[in-house]
């Protein structure tokens, strides 16, 4: 069948136009399949290094209950990064491929994963906070122009809601609790509130791969619109089991209805990226050390389907 | 040596007599490890009544850059819908 050159960007193109989902045959530019690339498996990466600081209090939990939860919770959060990764090899990309760009520090993942969990107080505030702002950034996700990565965010944001309220309601037993337990909930948002809102990314202004991922439509909001909708949201939140967000310049602006809030620290953003968080050495080591752990596992499993095939 | 088994096409009936849809995929070296691992990531919340897991390479797809010709038989056989006939004012329950 007689095809011109442009055939297959014209078909990409008119099929972003009229807001269909690019599917894994489909034909579409390099650079998109690089940038979900790029997007996805760190994605993924952040789901599974944000197993860590959580994973540090199971065997910590105060009670059965709050160790069964965090079990599951932990445990959803192993089965979004294996949906992204999924997601991710439909483009192309191997999963060691991803795994060892992840542990040479080709690919990043999310920076508020390198912030140490202190104490059972930082397993609310991350539920609350940094699952609630991943929930706003992956909502919009549900609609984004690659499918499987939409069909994943679908499937991720359905089970989110219950890590937020899980986080929440510990904040909120916390904040009703003995004068220490009130501190240690007040200590635990005001070191998680600017890490949390810095997950939406740099301000638009800053922002490095906004455009063409709008024209694509793999983004729909921009950064600043999202962290400004899980700060409207959360203040309230904060307001109602008495904590107080860590912010003296906040207050609510009556005219746009939006809550107004101190410029973050970016500096801080930027070295927390590149590497020199508190955590960050400490989150690879572990996960290259199990990687090795496991290896054997992985060995023994394909000699065994090698046995079969 | 790429250790990471062969990959697997996940498909979940939410309810007894619904259509199995494709839920994503999974990696394992054999039908059980297939299906186990599929339970564990696609049905945690008792999604499913039933699952299938086929290999991936196992599965014929049409080809999307032929797919207008490979569908075209379809287009001008109108007469396979209804809306076709002229029915007779007046017929009731047709």
């Amino acid at each position: 069948m007689p095809t011109t050159t442009s055939a297959p960007d014209d078909f990409f193109t008119a099929k972003i136009k009229r807001g269909d989902n690019i599917e894994p045959r489909d034909p579409m530019p390099e650079e998109y399949r690089r940038h979900l690339i790029r997007q996805i498996s760190q994605h993924a990466h952040s789901e599974i290094i944000g197993m860590q600081p959580e994973g540090n209090w199971i065997t910590r939990a105060p009670s059965l209950r709050a160790k069964m939860i965090l079990l599951a919770k932990i445990q959803d959060e192993g089965g979004h990064g294996l949906y992204l990764y999924s997601a991710a090899e439909t483009l192309g990309v191997g999963r060691e491929e991803m795994i060892e760009q992840l542990q040479t520090g080709k690919a990043r993942y999310s920076s508020v994963f390198n912030y140490p969990a202190l104490t059972w107080a930082d397993i609310g505030a991350i539920g609350w906070l940094v699952d609630g702002a991943a929930i706003v950034n992956q909502v919009m996700l549900q609609r984004t122009s690659y499918g499987p990565y939409a069909r994943a965010m679908v499937r991720i944001c359905k089970e989110e809601s219950f890590h937020q309220r899980q986080g929440y309601e510990i904040m909120a037993k916390m904040a009703a609790g003995t004068p220490e337990q009130r501190d240690m909930a007040q200590d635990a948002l005001n070191r998680w509130w600017a890490p949390a809102l810095m997950m939406f990314g740099p301000p638009d202004a800053e922002s490095l791969h906004s455009k063409k991922a709008f024209l694509w439509k793999i983004k729909r909001e921009s950064n600043d619109a999202l962290r400004q909708k899980f700060i409207d949201k959360t203040v309230q939140q904060a307001e109602v089991i008495g904590l107080k967000i860590p912010d003296p310049e906040l207050r609510l602006n009556a005219e746009t209805g939006h809550y107004e809030t101190s410029p973050l620290n970016w500096e801080e953003f930027h070295r927390v990226i590149d590497g020199y968080g508190p955590c960050n050495r400490q989150r690879l080591e572990h996960h290259r050390r199990v990687h090795e752990e496991g290896a054997w596992v992985r060995e023994a499993a394909a000699a065994y389907a090698g046995k079969f095939n | 040596m790429d250790t990471q088994l062969a990959l697997w096409e996940v498909f979940v009936q939410s309810k007894p007599g619904q259509p199995y849809k494709h839920a994503g995929s999974v990696h394992a070296s054999d039908k059980q490890m297939a299906l186990q691992n599929a339970r564990d990531v696609y049905t945690r919340r008792g999604e499913a009544s039933g699952l299938w897991v086929v290999r991936a390479a196992d599965i014929a797809a049409s080809d999307l850059a032929d797919s207008d010709m490979f569908f075209e038989p379809a287009n001008d056989k109108i007469y396979r819908h209804p809306t076709f006939y002229e029915i007779p004012a007046g017929a009731k329950n047709i």
